[in-house]
């Protein structure tokens, strides 16, 4: 059976990155010139990672599929981002940030990797506040904290409710930099379509550029995937239209393992669904919680009322409302972390306690914050959220609660790495979203911005140069080389496979109907029935996909259905392995719940005896199932308990 | 209760960067007036689909404001009649039943059209490859805490750097010029003390690619202001010109 080698290096925890440091293998100035990399995508991983190896002198290719790097779905982060600096003196440490990241992850993380990150994360506030980041401050001139969910120290910096924003501007204003001394090579408008892949080393992409349809052909001495997470699989979702889990799906069918691909996170505060035509939910930041206070009516009645519409949630006595959070986790209160309040959230508006026209919503109050600290404190804070609110729903949430309702938003799972970010495929590398490796079962607040610029920044431009150091003598290779070929012609026929169909659904419509399967039995709690209907019902998905799916115009053209119509094609599969690995997974975990297993009071039940690992699924080929592998998650430092929060 | 409307659309359709385009007129009923400008054509592309006939093409990714990626020129204003929005954000409950709404791509020299709504924006990343940075690598910086910065000087710089590169400053001006995102951009840096430094040099850079890229001049007439989706002020813009004065006086 084949081994699973995480690479972790050796000695006490705190000293692991250190000692891997001090003994890895460098490239000199020299020889980097000579080395080719491909990074794909211009998020916070993709795009601090292209600019931090193309200042180290490596010739970096970068790819996006948007018209600028600017684009990337980091852009839309709101809340903040973790570091351990402390400067609140509410005793924050690495190690508590360390300790609350696993915690929250509800102990199915690496260990080693998630130290590495809280060791690192104060060097990324450093470098964004050098490169020009507007962070808040406070009227000393020094920098603003504060809280967010699963902690209980204020450790989030944050730029107003725009924090993703301002990150990736900085990362893009890096890479720009980057791109005027020409050590980046920047390619908009093209698409990643397959991995090339010779004598069991990543050599280039294969991808599509999108203004012409043309396939084009690059090599490199590695390739780094940084295109984020495949939360759209659900079609509905906080991710933006055009994220995707493709490049993830080449580069599985390539034999690089897809680990945990059920764990998947639903934020709770998104704003609920309103129509069927509607084709993206928008997140309410988690920032919210730290005013906002949520709640549901105490009596069936009022929650009826208010759903034909006979009464506002303002005539409501105070007394008569159920703020379920507060009840439940007292020590943790409105910011408990997203997995436990998004479940929470269902519970309530199942036992038939949900507002707005469709009960599937509840309230978040800032009526006691407004009363407490007055509108304007209130605008400074949350201003621009409460606009965005505004515009779409058409209430104002300073004179009525927001509604809200828990949405899918992040995944955990994703490409598996080993400690130097590398997949099972050598030289292939994977960060940020993309990748599995820090957040286990369930990420908390602020953590993901951290995760891809620790891992784009501080530990991708160290850990690939213990890969590429072996092959400064491997020179540039010709792209007519027949692995080169092929994979175009794989590609090519793929394609040529979905414009011959001509049928008659569109394929939103074909994503809509696997959305809805998603959410309806591979969503927020799940069973063994639910999951192998999910399984049943997407082979139906497939089938009507590729018999029935319809794409006008032609292939060697901008084609935005077909662009469509090629990542939801990967969808579906990406559907089927986390219906799969949902179902393997008999306990619940984090943001994975099965029904079947959960504590008396209704929290998730672990069962660390015989699931503590890191799930690792193998492509076997078109229609067979994939293998499972199993990399052991071993805590040494770290005491594994039931999460509590109360 | 939900409420919908009926409305006429006339879209510009171009096949390509260099083919002719043309006012296409589509019909549309019961579009319900919750749904958002982008849904309703996401809406008349699933007509067009049924009748299999090609897309309509636009540029959009977050659908939450924030990402830049959508244009449009709404009945003569970039991002629709709403304020302070971008054209995802414009709900359809904006418009009257029986309205007749005009569809067109931005339209500006520094912006050439791709395909019927969807422009070239790249002329934006080469501006700020001229010099929208801060010449700082990877590692090797002070703490975040070294230097204090009040935090008016840091609100001012945040309200800079909020702009979004969409473009509708460019779409609004008669001039086509690019001066208010430029602006947004020097403005930001030069407020903080880690930009300051190069302010002078970055603001000549960026404002001569910007003239080498083939945007018009800046006559104050102030309407990138009012069509801004972020409102970004003009006031930035005299910040720039003060900035690149020095740097002249400098020459």
């Amino acid at each position: 059976m084949t081994q699973i080698n995480s690479k972790i290096p050796q000695g006490p925890l705190a000293q692991k990155w250190s000692n891997y440091k001090a003994s890895q293998k460098l490239v000199n100035p020299a020889n980097k010139r000579r080395l080719d990399i491909i990074v794909v995508g211009t998020g916070l991983a993709g795009a601090s990672a292209a600019a931090s190896l193309g200042e180290l002198g490596f010739n970096v290719l970068n790819f996006c599929i948007q018209d600028s790097p600017r684009r990337a779905h980091s852009i839309a982060a709101q809340g903040g981002i973790n570091a351990a600096k402390n400067y609140p003196n509410d005793g924050d440490s690495v190690f508590r940030l360390f300790y609350d990241t696993i915690k929250g992850g509800d102990y199915r993380a690496r260990e080693a990797n998630v130290y590495r990150l809280a060791e690192v994360s104060n060097s990324i506030i450093d470098q964004c506040v050098a490169q020009g980041v507007p962070f808040a401050r406070e009227y000393g001139g020094l920098l603003d904290n504060r809280s967010f969910g699963g902690a209980q120290v204020s450790r989030t910096f944050y730029a107003k409710g725009q924090t993703g924003q301002q990150l990736l501007l900085g990362a893009y204003s890096a890479l720009s930099r980057q791109i005027s001394k020409g050590s980046v090579k920047l390619h908009t408008r093209y698409e990643m379509m397959d991995v090339v892949v010779i004598d069991g080393k990543a050599r280039g992409i294969i991808a599509r550029n999108l203004r012409t349809g043309r396939l084009e052909r690059f090599f490199a001495h590695a390739v780094v995937i940084a295109t984020g997470g495949y939360g759209n699989t659900f079609f509905l979702s906080t991710n933006a239209m055009g994220s995707n889990g493709s490049a993830a799906m080449q580069c599985f069918r390539k034999g690089a393992y897809f680990a945990n691909p059920c764990y998947a996170q639903i934020h709770p505060t998104c704003i609920p669904v309103h129509g069927e035509f509607q084709s993206k939910l928008t997140l309410m930041s988690e920032s919210l919680r730290n005013d906002g206070r949520i709640w549901v009516p105490k009596k069936k009645e009022d929650a009826e009322a208010i759903r034909a519409g006979k009464m506002k949630p303002t005539q409501i006595p105070e007394d008569e409302r159920d703020y379920y959070l507060e009840r439940r986790y007292p020590a943790f209160g409105n910011l408990v972390p997203r997995d436990v309040a998004s479940r929470a959230a269902k519970e309530r508006c199942d036992a038939g306690y949900g507002v707005g026209a469709t009960g599937l919503a509840v309230y978040l109050d800032f009526s006691e914050v407004i009363n407490r600290l007055g509108r304007d404190v209130v605008e400074a804070r949350y201003g621009n959220l409460f606009q965005m609110y505004y515009k779409i729903v058409d209430e104002d949430p300073y004179t009525t609660p927001m509604m809200i309702y828990p949405a899918i938003h992040y995944t955990m799972g994703g490409i598996w790495v080993d400690y130097e970010c590398m997949t099972s495929i050598e030289g292939l590398f994977a960060i940020g979203e993309a990748n599995f490796s820090d957040h286990g079962a369930n990420r908390l607040g602020a953590s993901a911005l951290m995760q891809g610029l620790a891992d784009g920044y501080f530990v991708l431009p160290y850990t690939i140069q213990n890969y590429l150091a072996d092959e400064i003598r491997t020179p540039r290779m010709s792209t007519e080389l027949p692995e080169f070929a092929e994979t175009e012609g794989a590609v090519q026929s793929r394609i040529q496979k979905i414009m011959a169909i001509k049928g008659n659904r569109s394929v939103d419509s074909i994503h809509k109907q696997l959305g809805l399967i998603m959410w309806d039995f591979v969503g927020m709690s799940r069973t063994k029935e639910s999951l192998q209907k999910a399984l049943d019902a997407i082979i139906q998905v497939k089938h009507e996909f590729w018999t029935n799916v319809f794409i006008p115009g032609e292939s060697e053209d901008l084609n935005v259905e077909l662009e469509k119509a090629l990542r939801v094609s990967d969808f579906i599969e990406i559907g089927e392995l986390m219906a799969r690995d949902a179902l393997h997974r008999e306990e619940s975990c984090g943001g994975h719940f099965r029904l079947e297993y959960q504590t008396g009071d209704g929290e998730a039940l672990r069962d660390d005896e015989n699931f503590s690992y890191v799930a690792c699924w193998k492509y076997e080929g078109d229609g067979k199932e994939p293998s499972l592998l199993k990399e052991p998650l071993i805590y040494e430092s770290v005491h594994m308990q039931q999460r509590n929060y109360k | 209760m939900e409420k919908t409307i009926h409305i006429t659309l006339k879209i510009w359709r171009q096949k390509g960067p260099q083919a002719k385009g043309a006012f296409e007129t589509y019909q549309l009923n019961d579009i319900s007036t919750d749904s958002s400008f982008l849904e309703m054509l996401d809406i008349l592309n699933e007509k067009l689909i049924s009748e299999k006939k090609e897309t309509i093409v636009f540029d959009h990714d977050c659908r939450e404001g924030i990402c830049g990626m959508c244009s449009l020129y709404i009945n003569g204003h970039p991002h629709g009649p709403d304020e302070d929005v971008t054209t995802c954000q414009l709900h359809m409950r904006k418009f009257k039943d029986g309205e007749t709404i005009i569809v067109e791509p931005w339209r500006s020299r520094g912006f050439p059209v791709i395909k019927d709504l969807m422009v070239d924006r790249s002329a934006f990343d080469k501006i700020i490859q001229a010099g929208g940075f801060v010449s700082v690598t990877t590692g090797g910086v002070p703490d975040a805490n070294a230097i204090p910065i009040s935090k008016e000087k840091a609100d001012e710089a945040m309200d800079a750097a909020s702009c979004i590169g969409c473009g509708a400053c460019v779409a609004a001006c008669k001039n086509g010029s690019a001066m208010l995102f430029v602006a947004a951009k020097v403005s930001q840096l030069a407020l903080l003390p880690q930009g300051k430094i190069e302010a002078s040099r970055r603001a000549k850079a960026m404002v001569t690619k910007m003239d080498e890229l083939g945007f018009g001049n800046c006559t104050n007439t102030g309407a990138c202001e009012s069509e801004c989706p972020k409102n970004v002020s003009i006031s930035h813009i005299a910040r720039l010109n003060r900035e690149f004065l020095k740097a002249k006086l400098k020459d």
